[in-house]
Parts: C-alpha cells; sequence; structure tokens
C-alpha cells in the first residue's frame, strides 16, 4: 500500500501527519479569523510547492513566482469584481454596472478583455492557462538558448518588476495600486461570511493535497530523476541524449500553475488583490518560505510557509514597531544555522531518532528520502 | 445637548491641562466625579464590544513600518496625545481609552487582516487609521461587513461614503476649488499645468481641478503628467513647464518623490516667487524632507498649517511638541488624525452609548469646537465641515497664512458636474 511510485512509506506518514494537522487540528483549535488567516498563508504554500519542484528539483531559481501568483489572483479577482458590479450595487457610479475602479477613470464601458471573466468556467481555464502559457514563453525563449542560473533569476526579477509597473500604469483597467477591493459572491454565494470561510478553508486544503500529490509525483517518476541529474550535472543529461530545454520548461510551468492556484485561492480566501503581490519584493518573500521549509521537501514547504507567516502576524501584533527585525533575524538565523531549512532539521535530528525507535534492529526501509536527495545537493 | 457637553467639557479645563498647570487636582478630581455618573456597560455596550465598567478599547491602525511610515507616524502621534488628553479628563462615559496598536506595514492586505482582527479578535470600539486610499479601500468592506467605526484622516478624492466611516480630512472639492478660486482671482491665473503621482487620489484631484479651471474660471489647462510613486526623475516636465510657461503649476505628487521634483525645479532655475506653484499633497512634514530653502514661496492649499494663530491651535502644538519631541512638525493630516478620538468621544457621549449604529446615527451635527484648525461639524455624509486655507511655505518649512474661506466649506464627495 505504501510502497507505490507516489511514495515510501515515511513520506506517506508525513503526508498523513499534515493532513490531519490541515483538516482536523488546525479548524478545531483556532477561530474563524485565524483559520481564514492560515488560508490566507496557505496561498503562498502552493507557490512555495512550485518552488521545490522547480528550484529544489529542478535547480531553476525563478525569483519572480509573484507574476504568476498575480495573474492567477488577477483572473479569480476580476471574476469576482465583475459579479459584485451588478447594475443594482453601482447604481451610485456615473456609469453603473462598470468596476468601480473604471469609473473612477473615466471608462464608460467594459473593456473588451474583461467580457470573458463574467464566466466562472473561462476563469478557472484562464488561472490554469494564463499563467502556464506565459511561463511557456518565458521558459522557451530562456532556456532554448540555454540561459540560466543567477541570468535567469535576473530576468524573473524584471519580469515582476514590469509587471508591477504594468498593473500600476493601467489603473483604468486593472485597479492601479489599490487593486481590486470589495470582492464579495461567487455565483451568488457570498464568500465574507464565517460559514463561506470554512468551507473555502477546506476547498483550498484539498487543492493544496493535489497539488502535493502532483508534485509527488514528478519527484518519484522517471522525470522527477532526471530533473535532479540535470541540476546536477547538465551537460551529462544533454549528452545522453534528453531534451534539458524541455524539462526546464515543463518543471517552470509546473510551479507557474501551481503560483497560479495559489493567487486564485488568495483572491477568494481574502476577498482582494493587488500588484503588492506581484512585484519584486514578494516574489523573493516566496522564495525565503521555501528556503525556511527546506527547498528539497515538498511537505517543508508547506511548514516554511506556516511558520513564515505566522511569525510575520504574531511578530506584527505584539511588537508594531519592531517586528521586521526579529523576522530578519529568523531569517538570517535559519539560513546560517540550517541550511536546508525545516527539512533539514527534521532529517538530520528528528527522523534518525524515530527510525532507531521503530526499526531498531531491522534494516532500514528502501526509499528515496529527503536526505538521500540532499546529499551533495549544491546550492544554485 | 451635545453643545453643553462640549462646552463644560473641553475649552477650559483642556487648556489648563495641556499647559500641565492643573494636571494633579484635575487628573484625582475628575475620574471619580465621572465614575459617579458613568451609565452601566449593559445599556452603553448592547453589541459585544470591548467595553468593561472601567476601560473602552480602541484600535489604532497605520503604518509603523514601510515607505508610509514616515507620514504616517504623525497621525499615531497625534491620535496617541488625543487619547491621553481624554482619559485625563476622565475619559468617555467614565471609561478609559485603552488603544491596540497594529502595523499596516504599508501594505494594503495587511491592513485589512489588522482590521478584521481588531474588530473580530479584539471587538475595538472604533479603529483610528488607515492613510493612503489604497489602505482604506481594503479596509472599507471590512468595517461595513464586521460594523466597524473607522476614522480616517486623510485628504482624499472623494466618491465613497459609508456608515462606517467618518472622514476627517477634506474630500477633493472642498480642498481644491476654494484654492482654484483663489489663485484666479489673486494672481489672475488663467493656464494651469498639473503635475501628480499616480493613482487615484491625484488623478481624481486633476480631473475635479480640470473641470472647475475650464468650466468655471473659463481658463485652460496646457499640461498634465502623471509619475508613478517614488518617481526621482521629474527633468522632462519641468521642460515642458519652461515650454508652456503655464500661470499656475498644480501639483499632487506625494511622498519621497516632492523631495526631488522641488530640488530639480529649483536646480533649472524656477523661482518659486516668481513662477505661482500650488500644492495640495506638500505639508510641513513634507517640507523636513524638501528643505524649506527649496520649497520657499510654494502656495499650498488644505485645511490646517502649524502657524494657525487661534487659542485652540496655541495650547494644542506645544502639548503635540512636548509629548513627542520639540523638532516634531504637525501636517494637516496629522491635525486631522487629532480630531479623530475627539469627534468619536463626543459622538458617543451624544449617543449614550457605543454601539457602533449608534453612533454612525449620532454623527451627523456632532460639533467639536476644540479643534486646533477651529470649529468643526460632522456632515451628514460623514466628512467635515471646514475652512479651507491657502499658505505659502517659508524657509523655516513653516506656512504663512495668505487667505481662507469665510465659512465652512460643505464636503461634497460625489460632486455635481465633476465626475
Amino acid at each position: 500500500m505504501t510502497d507505490n511510485r507516489f511514495f515510501n512509506r515515511s513520506e506517506f506518514i508525513g503526508i498523513l501527519v499534515l493532513a490531519v494537522f490541515l483538516v482536523v487540528v488546525l479548524p478545531l483549535t483556532l477561530d474563524v479569523f485565524r483559520l481564514n488567516l492560515v488560508a490566507k498563508y496557505l496561498t503562498y504554500a502552493f507557490v512555495a510547492l512550485g518552488l521545490v519542484v522547480c528550484w529544489g528539483y529542478g535547480g531553476i531559481l525563478s525569483l519572480g513566482q509573484g507574476v504568476f501568483f498575480g495573474l492567477g489572483g488577477y483572473c479569480m479577482a476580476m471574476f469576482l469584481k465583475l459579479e459584485a458590479s451588478s447594475v443594482e450595487n453601482t447604481k451610485i457610479q456615473s456609469t453603473p454596472g462598470i468596476p468601480d475602479f473604471m469609473d473612477w477613470n473615466q471608462i464608460t464601458a467594459l473593456p473588451l478583455f474583461w467580457k470573458p471573466f463574467s464566466s466562472l468556467s473561462f476563469t478557472i481555464a484562464a488561472i490554469i492557462l494564463v499563467p502556464g502559457i506565459f511561463a511557456l514563453i518565458i521558459g522557451t525563449a530562456m532556456f532554448k538558448r540555454r540561459v540560466g542560473g543567477t541570468y535567469f533569476a535576473i530576468i524573473t526579477q524584471a519580469v515582476a518588476a514590469i509587471l508591477t509597473i504594468l498593473i500600476v500604469g493601467q489603473q483604468g483597467y486593472t485597479g492601479g495600486i489599490n487593486g481590486m477591493t470589495d470582492l464579495r459572491t461567487l455565483k451568488g454565494w457570498d464568500i465574507r461570511p464565517d460559514h463561506a470561510k470554512i468551507v473555502l478553508y477546506f476547498f483550498e486544503v484539498g487543492c493544496l493535497f493535489a497539488c502535493i500529490m502532483i508534485a509527488q509525483f514528478v519527484r518519484h517518476s522517471k522525470l522527477g530523476r532526471i530533473l535532479v541529474a540535470m541540476r546536477e550535472k547538465e551537460d551529462r543529461v544533454r549528452f545522453s541524449g534528453y531534451s534539458v530545454a524541455n524539462f526546464k520548461i515543463f518543471a517552470f510551468c509546473v510551479a507557474a500553475v501551481f503560483a497560479a492556484i495559489g493567487g486564485a485561492m488568495f483572491a477568494l480566501n481574502v476577498g482582494f488583490m493587488s500588484p503588492s503581490f506581484v512585484g519584486i519584493v514578494p516574489s523573493i518573500e516566496m522564495v525565503i518560505y521555501t528556503a525556511v521549509g527546506g527547498r528539497l521537501s515538498i511537505l517543508g514547504a508547506v511548514y516554511g510557509t506556516l511558520l513564515v507567516n505566522f511569525a510575520k502576524t504574531s511578530l506584527s501584533e505584539t511588537f508594531p514597531e519592531l517586528w521586521l527585525f526579529g523576522l530578519g533575524g529568523l531569517f538570517i538565523a535559519v539560513v546560517l544555522a540550517f541550511p536546508n531549512g525545516l527539512a533539514g532539521i527534521w532529517g538530520d535530528y528528528v527522523q534518525p531518532r524515530i527510525d532507531r525507535l521503530i526499526y531498531s534492529g531491522k534494516p532500514k526501509p528502501a526509499g528515496w528520502t529527503d536526505s538521500s536527495v540532499a546529499d551533495g545537493a549544491p546550492a544554485e | 445637548m451635545s453643545d453643553e457637553a462640549n462646552k463644560g467639557l473641553l475649552s477650559p479645563l483642556r487648556r489648563k491641562l495641556l499647559m500641565g498647570m492643573a494636571a494633579v487636582p484635575a487628573i484625582t478630581m475628575l475620574p471619580r466625579a465621572s465614575f459617579a455618573q458613568a451609565p452601566a456597560t449593559s445599556a452603553v455596550n448592547t453589541t459585544g464590544l470591548a467595553v468593561t465598567d472601567t476601560e473602552v478599547t480602541v484600535g489604532i491602525l497605520h503604518s509603523a513600518t514601510g515607505t508610509m511610515a514616515i507620514s504616517e507616524t504623525g497621525s499615531i502621534e497625534a491620535e496617541k496625545l488625543a487619547i491621553e488628553q481624554i482619559n485625563a479628563m476622565g475619559g468617555v462615559l467614565g471609561r478609559k481609552i485603552k488603544f491596540i496598536q497594529e502595523d499596516g506595514a504599508s501594505d494594503w492586505p495587511t491592513f485589512a487582516e489588522k482590521a478584521k482582527k481588531l474588530l473580530v479578535n479584539d471587538k475595538v470600539a472604533a479603529i483610528m487609521g488607515c492613510w493612503t486610499s489604497a489602505s482604506r479601500k481594503a479596509v472599507l468592506p471590512v468595517m461595513e461587513q464586521y460594523n466597524g467605526m473607522l476614522y480616517y484622516p486623510t485628504f482624499y478624492e472623494g466618491l465613497e461614503q459609508s456608515k462606517n466611516v467618518i472622514y476627517t480630512g477634506q474630500e477633493a472639492t472642498q480642498q481644491i476649488l476654494a484654492g482654484l478660486n483663489w489663485i484666479a482671482k489673486e494672481k489672475g491665473a488663467k493656464s494651469f499645468f498639473f503635475i501628480g503621482s499616480d493613482y487615484i487620489w491625484p488623478r481624481t484631484s486633476n480631473k475635479i481641478a480640470r473641470k472647475h479651471v475650464e468650466n468655471v474660471l473659463k481658463g485652460k489647462v496646457v499640461g498634465e503628467e502623471y509619475y508613478p510613486l517614488g518617481n526621482t526623475q521629474f527633468n522632462s516636465v519641468i521642460n515642458k513647464i519652461k515650454l508652456t510657461k503655464p500661470d499656475v503649476i498644480f501639483t499632487d505628487v506625494v511622498g519621497g518623490s516632492n523631495v526631488a521634483f522641488y530640488k530639480q525645479l529649483k536646480a533649472a532655475g524656477i523661482d518659486l516667487s516668481k513662477q505661482a506653484l500650488l500644492t495640495i499633497s506638500v505639508t510641513e512634514d513634507e517640507i523636513d524632507g524638501i528643505g524649506g530653502e527649496n520649497i520657499a514661496g510654494a502656495y499650498a492649499c488644505m485645511k490646517y498649517f502649524q502657524s494657525l494663530d487661534n487659542p485652540n491651535n496655541k495650547t494644542f502644538v506645544p502639548a503635540f511638541k512636548k509629548m513627542w519631541g520639540e523638532k516634531t512638525v504637525i501636517g494637516d493630516v496629522t491635525q486631522a488624525a487629532y480630531l479623530g478620538p475627539w469627534l468619536w468621544k463626543l459622538t458617543v457621549e451624544k449617543a449614550g452609548s457605543f454601539d457602533v449604529d449608534k453612533i454612525a446615527a449620532a454623527s451627523p451635527g456632532v460639533e467639536f469646537k476644540g479643534a486646533p484648525e477651529g470649529y468643526v461639524r460632522i456632515h451628514e455624509n460623514h466628512h467635515l465641515w471646514s475652512k479651507t486655507r491657502v499658505g505659502r511655505a517659508k524657509l523655516d518649512g513653516q506656512f504663512e497664512l495668505i487667505f481662507e474661506t469665510a465659512d465652512l466649506v460643505e464636503p461634497d464627495p460625489f460632486p455635481k458636474g465633476y465626475q
């Protein structure tokens, strides 16, 4: 049962523990407000998960994941905003029936590219396809020309900066720096009250586990091994006859689509989307989540995201003027002391002891554990 | 009724307190007197807000970190000062005000998250907070959903009105029109050049200004340019100004960009004592960064200047400096933030309750005679009636009052003919 191609025994237990933690423990111990905060944190976990696939396994460091998070989020927000801007709700405007920020910017008719977003099925398709195709274009342009490493990271930064400037500048069409606020209903179902927040939370956790399964599959398939091989010695893989670029493009697209799903979940759970999730700073923050969790560990990404965001919220509530220093200190401490993040701590200190307890006398189970991958993993 | 309460509580006592002369006897005497008349908690709080027999909790929600911290710090300080003064006078309905401060971190969704935390977790009776339009837009749905009360201090673009918000700054028409009228009359200005930061407030303000210039003043707008927030290169627009030679440069550039803008204007040889410049975005706070020598001669149009000569302001400024240091300056928004806790206190006393619905209903007509800017009153649309003033920047970073409207200007957040 536990020895199929998706996961070995310890991974299966890890996923089970995470599932119990997210599905049972948190909803029972937290009030709806805190649970909704966890839902917000988990939207970043999608991004971190994508980064594990593309950075941890593929060795492609993208510092522009905010772009895909933003594209997914904006697609969802456009749908929700259109629904919130019914003629009834916007009769105070000079042109009723269009989103409020368009009215403030003297736009008198709904722009053409907004129109399809009144359909939910189109929106769902767009959430996956828009960032996916965009990543395909960037990936093809870069990897086919063998642009990689630092240069690729810099270019993703530039893309993040460009998209932010575009969104802020075209405020009549995008809401500018204010973003899209006051999202209310999904197909007539109010997303704001407490019971809706709970439903959305479980829906999100479900999607997260689907993505974890996909990441697990990629990692345990032949594809995953080629990714790791490529990260370790790209030329050898190329000389063996594989098209390195295609594998890299694939990993990058998977990361982009994960990030986009996270963005869409964000718009749903928080009722809000703004360019402050698209730019360079949030993109780097997302890489930090992955680094804290351990860039080689799928579950570590989720825990890392939760930990950093919990720290952010509780530090800023307790020390409103000094919290940034505390957070900065935490990052430095983690990177200095535990280069493999939370997963590294687990793999080096906790796991061996548990193994010793359980398997005392028996040989260690065969399997591909985090620590065996981590061995000799070079920094990007 | 509220009139009498205001008079009795505010003017004489408060002045004494601020000067620090009667502080000790007043503090020992007042709370006792007010506890005796404090109504039961169950009567004044029917919706489960954080009100006890001795305390009431409010929230302060501004950016203490990030790019906006420089602007919002003044608002935080003013709100804390007001709360301290109110507590020294016995609090609100016999209850001391306790505040919970949260950091919006210059990040709009964080503002929404913290507002929700204050309302849902802490059950605060009111929130003093927000600064940029973006943060207010993010917080507004939260205030409406959880029925909170927000006191918003910044001058802003209008086109908004909510049961759950009291706007203690000016909306755009209130701030702009009187200033344009004055400069058209005084300087015979016919041509205007607009420069703004690229977001909703400057764009809406300039839209209103353009309609006023074209339709009412029968003048001409010879240029309209926008720059991203934080931009520091204004050379091209300065060249255009030199070419078009407008009678008035009208600016709503915000934040740090101002420093570059005025320095480059000066470097390009545009002398503000000859070239009229009217700004609606530079307060004493910004001049601190720009440097008085770079902006001396420019006109600013808003409702408050630190140099205002009236009895209220003469006690407010020393009290502020005593609490926060001699070097602090007080800009328009800081003063508007100071109004928030006071207006809330007066409204609670008028309503005889902390319930948000009752406060929202009681707000119209509440007057504050102790406002540093002079008398203010809350309009039915939850904005303030206030005077508009034009000041001229001096070398020392202060403004010299040049003009003020004779009457209070009516707030009109949805101006007909200007949209």
